[in-house]
């Protein structure tokens, strides 16, 4: 099973070909014998792209999963400290555009203790049932119990997709609860579309760089994703029609072996996922001195400074300030790239932002793809006259 | 204390693209690297191994060439290197990819502490540390900040959640997943090099692992696929401007002022 080599009909040209034509350089050629390596992602590429019958794909026999017996879209209900996470709306609005296709129920799980005014919000925001785990023993997040919770909602309700908010809860029970049922997991979606058989489409940034990726989950259910916070939009609240409905566990399955010893609130940090106005410095700037500049124009416009993943893995700056994949996702009124060169795992950062500015030197910089307004020119010579410009008018906050 | 740290090589750039009309995966560099993250659970892990004693083995799994990452583990300190390293568990998602090194995890030994990065560069998900925990029926945390302390028993350990930090003592065997910035990685030791030279790697193929049905893993085992890769959707609505610096400054404070994020006129 797996990538079959036809060897007969692999001559000294053709082996060298693949070997080229492999992206992971998995392919080793040897005259005309080739050998696949264990770098091999499975990408296909030397099947569908290599001399016609070289390499082929035999796909071994799946199992399959009966699709008619999980239905419904459920979402995760994430809170602290008495309040929704704002990215549980995001979802309900995102799952309710979902079950349009299907005609399926939304469902929330929610898990803690004296939570039922939450169930009354969520049911505010579209879900047709939510589901309440609501016990002293869940008050405080731990992974074990809130796992024996979320297992205990899908082995009951049997839904057919389940969207997790990104959270740092979310990325940590999410891939718990999806290895328990041996299904699918995809991290991070950017958009979510879904297929009339329920299957759910997910569509991902992939291999860390320009590409991306359409991911389904075709043979087992629940099919599991998670969403970044700010990704989707929330939808206006509404007359509810749904309902709650109590759940209860076993009380095997409330016994905690982790012991919470302390919980202090975070300090007020910088919150670049909240600012109007970013401006965003990338690799184009020289040195580390030059942050001072686009301090400047950051500061004239009221704006937060963020930056790209290199200039955090070069130390210039805190991973907060970081936007994209692995940094934070922005929604800003206006964001100002300078020197940005703008990878897919930036871009899935910031693309929702509703006006974006980049200045390149480099027209051919992938930034100017999502840019709204590109400047082709020098950000060392453009920002000081902007700066002296605005200098010269003053800024409205 | 037995340690176990998880480690992966990724590709040194993220230049990995793909030609938008014929759809071919154009080569990204060849060079590899440890996966940033991955340096923050190595750290902790050598700390922990010198605050504690006992034994460090550093586990990866990718082709023949992450040897070299085993390699720079076992100079930073580690005691020894394991590789997985088989074509059958290639094109392996997120479940399958746990599954495999929970299986090869077993195969090294009994470990108090497994220990893995945030994420990788590469793939960016994020989620293979809990789910090796699972296959393994291990309690975990995530993102943890700081090992306070650790006896035969039981581990104390600082998360940083969403809006808290939370400290919170759980037994042992567990799996840790520290957080990115938890420390300074320190760099491959000369001396040690010197000492160990190219340094022993063990490696282990399918065959070394207690399942060995190979439907379990790569593409085979995982329950994702990848339907379709594709270039990014553009902006067509863009508009962009060239000329001189001074040009281009007057067009983009225009565009400030028209967008009402700059006031015209003078203070």
């Amino acid at each position: 099973m797996g990538l079959q080599i036809h060897q007969e009909k692999i001559d000294a040209q053709a082996a060298a070909q693949l070997a080229a034509l492999c992206p992971f350089g998995a392919i080793t050629a040897d005259g005309d014998k080739i050998s696949i390596g264990a770098g091999c992602r499975l990408c296909k590429m030397c099947v569908r792209q290599g001399p016609a019958g070289a390499i082929t794909f035999e796909a071994d026999p799946v199992k399959t999963v009966d699709k008619d017996a999980y239905k419904g879209i459920a979402v995760f209900g994430e809170h602290n400290r008495g309040q929704l996470h704002n990215v549980t709306l995001e979802l309900l609005g995102k799952a309710a555009q979902l079950a349009q296709v299907t005609h399926q129920p939304i469902y929330a799980v929610l898990i803690g203790y004296h939570v039922q005014p939450l169930a009354d919000e969520i049911l505010r925001y579209g879900a047709d049932k939510v589901y309440v785990y609501d016990d002293p023993a869940l008050d405080d997040f731990r992974m074990d119990v809130y796992a024996n919770a979320f297992s205990d909602f899908i082995t009951k309700v049997k839904p057919s997709s389940i969207l997790v908010g990104a959270t740092n809860i979310g990325r940590s029970l999410a891939p718990r609860v999806a290895a328990r049922f041996h299904t699918g997991l995809t991290a991070d979606c950017t958009k979510l579309e879904m297929k009339p058989n329920t299957d759910l489409v997910q569509i991902r940034p992939a291999f860390g760089g320009n590409i991306m990726a359409q991911i389904v989950t075709t043979n087992t259910r629940p099919q599991f994703c998670t969403v970044r916070y700010k990704t989707f939009d929330a939808p206006q609240p509404s007359a509810p029609h749904g309902q709650a409905v109590a759940m209860t566990l076993a009380p095997d399955q409330l016994r905690s072996t982790t012991a919470i010893l302390d919980i202090k609130e975070k300090a007020k940090i910088i919150d670049i996922s909240e600012a109007k106005v970013i401006v965003a410095v990338g690799r184009g700037l020289k040195s580390r001195d030059d942050i001072a500049l686009a301090q400047r124009l950051a500061d004239l416009l009221g704006a937060q400074l963020a930056c790209t993943r290199p200039l955090v893995e070069a130390g210039w700056f805190d991973a907060k300030r970081q936007i994209g994949l692995s940094g934070r996702t922005v929604h800003a009124k206006l964001i100002i790239t300078l020197g940005v060169s703008g990878s897919v795992q930036f871009a899935a950062g910031m693309r929702g932002s509703e006006m974006i500015v980049a200045i390149n030197s480099d027209p051919h910089a992938g930034i100017f793809d999502i840019a709204h307004y590109g400047l082709v020119g020098d950000l060392y010579e453009i920002v000081p006259q902007l700066i002296a410009k605005i200098e010269g008018g003053s800024h409205v906050q | 204390m037995k340690i176990l740290v998880c480690i992966k090589q990724v590709p040194n750039t993220n230049k990995v693209e793909v030609d938008p009309v014929t759809g071919v995966l154009k080569r990204s560099g060849i060079k590899g690297k440890m996966n940033p993250y991955d340096l923050f659970a190595l750290e902790t892990s050598l700390q922990l191994k010198e605050k504690y004693g006992g034994q460090l083995t550093a586990l990866t799994m990718g082709p023949g060439q992450a040897a070299e990452t085993l390699q720079e583990a076992l100079y930073m300190g580690a005691d020894d290197a394991v590789l997985v390293s088989d074509r059958k568990l290639g094109g392996a998602d997120v479940l399958a990819t746990s599954y495999t090194l929970s299986q090869a995890i077993a195969a090294c030994g009994t470990y108090d502490l497994i220990i893995c990065g945030k994420q990788t560069t590469d793939g960016d998900t994020a989620q293979v540390g809990a789910e090796i925990a699972e296959w393994m029926g291990l309690p975990h945390a995530g993102n943890v900040i700081e090992v306070l302390q650790a006896d035969g028993e039981a581990v104390t350990v600082k998360l940083n959640q969403e809006h808290e930090i939370v400290t919170q003592r759980m037994p042992l065997p567990c799996l840790l997943c520290t957080d990115a910035d938890v420390n300074t990685p320190r760099l491959p030791s000369y001396k040690r090099k010197k000492e160990i030279g190219a340094g022993t790697i063990r490696t282990m193929t399918l065959a070394d692992l207690k399942d060995t049905d190979p439907k379990h893993y790569g593409l085979a085992g995982s329950a994702t696929q990848v339907e379709r890769i594709f270039p990014p959707e553009k902006n067509d609505a863009k508009q962009m401007f060239t000329g001189t610096s001074a040009q281009l400054a007057d067009r983009l404070y225009a565009l400030l002022t028209e967008h009402k994020f700059v006031e015209k006129g003078g203070r």
